[in-house]
Order: C-alpha cells, then structure tokens, then sequence
C-alpha cells in the first residue's frame, strides 16, 4: 500500500540556505505522527511546502497518488489537507460561531457563498464542533476577544470542521496550560484513526504521551524515525537534541 | 444570516464592530435617500419659487452631484472598509462611467452644436471626417450606459485579475492603481484618443429628448440619482451580510488564514473590486449630465486619493459612514472653496489628521460612541492607543489586526 502523503526527496533553500535537504517522509492514512527537532531543523518549512505555502525547488509532494507540488493553498485544503498555525490565527472581526461558519465543509466558490445559506448539516456540525472544543458559551463573542487558549481551540475547531483527511498541527500545546494540555492530547489522540494527524511539537512530555511514530529532523534532513521508546535512545537523536 | 449571529455591536471594537451591520446604519442611508430621490425634486418642482419650501435648482444639481460622491464613496467602503483593498483609482472607474455617458450626450446633441455637424463639435474641429469606431452604438441610449457599466468592470477585471493574482497587495497594490489613474488621465488628454482632449466632452443639450437645462430634467436626474444610491446601498449591504461578505471581512484581517480555509482570495478581491467599479462606472454616468461636463481632470490622481478620504472621514467598514463622508467633505468643498478659495486644501488636509487622529474610525464611530452613553473623551483618550496603530488609513490597507492577537500578521504574504 503506497502512504497517503508522500514528501520526496524534497529540498527547499532560502539564500542559500538550505531549509530542507533531499527531505523523504512518508505517512499512512490515519497514523498520528509527530515531527521534533531543534529550532532550524525544518518542522515549519516542512509543512509550508505541505500545504503549498512554500514550493520546493527539487522533489515533489504526492497526497492520495495526486501529485500536488504545484497547487495552490486552497487547492490543497479542497483535497483534505487541513493546517493549525503556530500562533493562533483566528478571525478577530467575526465571532466564534461564524468563524467556524467561515471554514464549514462546502463550496467555497464567491458566488455560491453570495447566496449560500447555512445547511442544517453544516449548522449541526458547528455546534457539534463548539462542544468539543468548549466554547458554546462564547458563540457570540468576537474571535479576536478570547483569550490566548481560547484562541488556539477555537483554530483547532476551525480546522476540525474542514474534515480534513490530513491534519497538519504547528505546535498546539504552546503556551497552554496543564489542563488545557491534557485535553489536547485527547482530542488528538481521538482524531487519530480517522484521520491523519501530524504535530509538530518542542513539548517532549507532550509527544511523549501521544505519539505513536515520531520522525526526528536535523538540519533539513529526517535524522531518525521510529517508536518514541526506540528513537529516544538513539545516540544521534540524543546528541543533536533530546540530550541537550 | 445565521440565527447565532450577534444583532449587537460590540463598542470595544467599533472598527471590527463596524463589519456588523449597525441598526442605524441603513436608517441613514434610507433617509438619504428619501430625500435625494423624493423630498428635494419635489420641493424643487412643487412649491413656487417665492415659496419658503422651495429648494433651487442650484441645490438639486449640488445634492445631485453629492449624490454621485456617495455612490462612489459606498463602492469604495465595499472594496476597501470589507474587502481591505485600497483603491487609488476609483475615479478612473468612475470617469469611464461619465465618457460613457458623455459620448451618449454627445451624440445626442445631433446638429444643434456649434458647427452644425452630425460629429461632435471637437472632432469637427481636429477636422476628423467620420466617427471612430468606438463611438458607434452610443447614440443609443441602453448601449452607453450599458457601456457605463461594463467599461469600467472590465478595465478592473483585468487589472485586478494580475494584480491579486501576484499577489500584490497593501500599499503595494495602492501605489499601482495611482499609477493607473495617471496613466489614464494623460490618455484622455490626448485628443487624438478620441474623447476631446482636455476639453472632454460638454455643451450637452438633452438626454433621452429631454433637454437638460430644464429644472424638471435636472429634478428628475437628482431622484434617479438618489434611487441609484439606495439601490447601491442596498446590494453592497447584501453583499456583506452574505458568507461571501464576511469572507471578504476575514480575508481583510487574515488573508493568509482565508486561503488555509479553502477560499480563493483572488476571486474574492476580483468581486469586490469589479462591482466597486461598476459602481463608480454608475455613478459617473449619472454624473456627467448633472455637471455638464466631462474631462480627464476627474481623473486626477487627487480625486482618487480624495474618494477614500471621503470614506476614511465617514467611517471605513459601515457603508453609511461613506454616505456621510463623501456628503460632509464635498458639502465643505463646495462652500468653502467659494468662501476662502485658498485654504480649502489646508482644510483638507487638518480634517484628515483630525480624523486619524481623534476619530480613526470616522465620525460614525464617534457618533455611535455618543449614542452608546460611552463619553465621547473617555472613549477617545481610552481608545486612541490601540486604535492608532490600526486605523490610520496608510496602514489600514495592510488590514486593522491590532485587536486580532498576535499572529494575525504573522502568517500574511511570504515575499
């Protein structure tokens, strides 16, 4: 069975510096995967030319056998790909439920929005979407008015609501709580499965605690891939970064 | 328009709160209309002139031609108060609508000009001996306003379709329309293009077999006028109220975030522009009979910048708040470069610092301020440092993010 995304041999650089470096990752359909690695390593770039932010200058992208290297952003996330952002962005000028009316599932073409109405469907998702992630009772407030964790669940419902067949998740646990953490961790943990969940993260307790698979990079460059308990004791992996 | 929605505005955030319709909102507008479109002809043409009702011709053709300015000032808020794309030639579109309309009179002069020609006056005069070709068809009334309309939307389909498509945007974006416009104003005073040079067009004598120094005439174009204004009030009003409306409102505040949701932005900014411009192309249509005239000098790089002056004084991002502006600036126009002909710049100038200083959100946001109980000087003094960054119209085509978080701005355009 060919993996859902493939990144191959992929390098990208900026000034010539080289951001990835002849990078290959390959993900199965439902895995959660999370990517570590020191600042630099890549984790960010990785996922820019994912979600065509970025494009690469050698090697290709492949999602579900389509090769997607040259799409546009919201080409890409047509085909399932959603993205958390490292800070949270939400839409400050509009409230919460109509942010996550803004990201609903559906056409998004200018015209059939000019007159689209919200489907029954698509409201029962939002309201499902609002209790998962806690912020029923703040539906009518301005996005821009909530707090900083508040902020990043609401990015993570925006993102929930796409159903995405691929989660890509830039640090979500930054700047959370404990408490907040925890939930987190469930909540990505039961995305797992139905869909494929990739997070990058510097929190080691974090991945620890969710990971199945952790891909380990260095420099542009995959250094390790494996079982957390296997990738941990590795003394590259342990050198450049989990020992420091 | 869901259920959910919030029907109150949040004073806090009276830039962002403005995305939201106001209540008072399309009462303005309505009763702008009312008295564009019905009250003023009426008075103009009902009562004797000895009446103390009467209202003069001079002031329907003034309210008309304000009329016009708010028209323009509405399409403009759509496209830059919604959408976040600073135009600098909205008086391009704006003139293209009037040549349309001006070619139209024109042509309906017939023989009556100067040189008793069938050819407009100025073309006897270069002596051309037939009509170029892209006069043809505008003797016909439906056809040239027809024009009025698609002219414009084309020229800012295409230019908007590379410019968005690039990626070019903020003040990069405004910098180029400028460019645009005077690239089209040193067109339009060649005479060889064909529009009569800088002279334009002018010495109209009846539209649709109506003459135009008929006060009647001129009432009648002032209530179409008004009319025109409700009805642009009223489609940029649904427009916004749409999930494609407040698409464009999330695209102003995050542009990078509306693409990783699986919008086009580029199709977005194409609409919003293109029906600004059809609308400007309107409004210059119902223009040029009023004034009489029409030349490359409406299509000064000034007037554009004064367009979104009018909309920044009123208020980005209410509609209304235009309405009032391009009313309020022009009406102090009118009368002050009658009453002190050399400070009318320095006018304008003091009222646009004032406004981004004092009332960045335009003197609707003060005016609903009052109306919320919230002290006028409280909410000044209160608001002004975190409203500055945002609100100054130089830096508001980059989007207002200063409420937004961090991070807003994070993910906008990579180079």
């Amino acid at each position: 069975m060919s993996a859902q995304l493939q990144v191959d041999k992929v390098t990208v650089s900026f000034d010539g510096f080289r951001a990835l470096n002849d990078l290959t990752l390959h993900l199965e359909a439902g895995e959660l995967r999370c990517i570590v690695g020191p600042n630099g390593a890549g984790k960010t770039t990785l996922m820019d030319i994912i979600t065509g932010k970025t494009r690469p200058d050698v090697g290709t992208v492949t999602f579900e056998g389509k090769d997607i290297t040259r799409f546009a952003e919201h080409e890409i996330v047509a085909l399932g790909i959603g993205r958390k952002f490292q800070r949270p962005t939400v839409f400050p000028g509009h409230t919460v439920f109509e942010n996550l009316e803004l990201t609903s599932h559906g056409p998004k073409g200018v015209f059939k929005m000019l007159f689209a109405r919200l489907t029954a469907d698509q409201r029962q998702a939002i309201e499902k979407t609002l209790e998962l992630i806690g912020l029923t009772d703040h539906a009518t407030r301005l996005a821009g008015l909530l707090s900083h964790g508040q902020k990043q669940w609401l990015e993570i419902g925006m993102l929930l609501i796409q159903q995405p067949k691929l989660l890509l998740v830039d640090e979500p646990v930054a700047g959370m709580t404990q408490q907040e953490i925890e939930r987190t961790e469930e909540i990505l943990s039961g995305l797992a499965g139905a869909h494929t969940v990739v997070v990058v993260e510097h929190d080691m307790d974090f991945v620890r605690s969710i990971a199945q698979k952790v891909t380990v990079l260095h420099e542009g460059s995959v250094l390790a891939e494996g079982q957390m308990s296997d990738v941990q004791n590795d003394p590259k992996v342990v050198e450049v970064y989990l020992g420091a | 328009m869901s259920p959910a929605k919030p029907t109150k505005a949040v004073p806090t955030l009276a830039g962002f709160a403005a995305a939201r319709p106001l209540h008072w909102n399309s009462w303005v507008a309505g009763v702008v209309c009312l008295v564009v479109g019905v009250i003023i002809p009426v008075l103009n043409v009902g009562p004797s002139p000895r009446s103390a009702f009467h209202i003069s011709d001079f002031f329907v053709t003034l309210v008309g031609k304000l009329t016009c300015y708010g028209i323009v000032a509405v399409a403009m808020d759509l496209v830059w108060g919604y959408a976040g794309v600073l135009s600098l030639c909205h008086a391009v579109f704006f003139a293209l609508g009037g040549y349309a309309m001006g070619m139209y009179l024109m042509r309906a002069i017939g023989t009556e000009g100067n040189y008793r020609s069938l050819l407009p006056d100025f073309m006897v005069f270069l002596d051309w001996k037939e009509l170029p070709w892209y006069w043809e068809g505008f003797n016909r009334f439906g056809f040239a306003m027809a024009m009025a309309l698609i002219v414009p939307g084309v020229v800012a389909f295409i230019f908007g379709f590379f410019a968005f498509r690039s990626r070019i945007g903020g003040v990069y974006f405004s910098i180029v329309t400028q460019a645009l416009t005077y690239a089209a104003m040193l067109l339009f005073f060649r005479n060889a293009t064909g529009f009569g040079g800088n002279n334009g067009l002018t010495d109209f004598k009846r539209i649709l077999g109506y003459p135009l120094r008929e006060p009647s005439t001129r009432a009648a174009l002032c209530a179409i006028t008004g009319l025109a204004l409700g009805l642009t009030y009223a489609l940029c009003r649904y427009i916004i109220g749409s999930r494609a409306g407040r698409v464009m409102t999330a695209m102003r505040d995050a542009e990078a975030k509306v693409r990783f949701s699986g919008y086009d932005p580029v199709a977005y900014k194409l609409f919003a522009w293109t029906v600004s411009a059809m609308l400007c192309g309107l409004a210059g249509a119902l223009y040029v009979p009023q004034v009489g005239i029409i030349n490359p000098s409406e299509m000064q790089p000034s007037s554009s910048v004064e367009i979104a002056i009018w909309v920044a004084v009123g208020g980005r991002g209410t509609l209304a708040g235009a309405i009032l502006g391009a009313f309020l600036v022009n009406g102090a126009k009118s009368w002050l470069t009658v009453a002190f002909p050399t400070a009318w710049l320095y006018f304008l100038g003091v009222l646009f610092v004032v406004v981004t200083l004092v009332v960045p959100g335009g003197i609707v946001e003060s005016f609903s301020g009052l109306l919320k109980g919230g002290g006028f000087l409280t909410k000044y003094f209160g608001g002004l440092g975190v409203k500055r960054a945002a609100a100054g119209p130089e830096t508001a085509a980059a989007a207002p993010v200063s409420t937004g978080g961090p991070g807003v701005g994070e993910e906008q355009e990579q180079p």
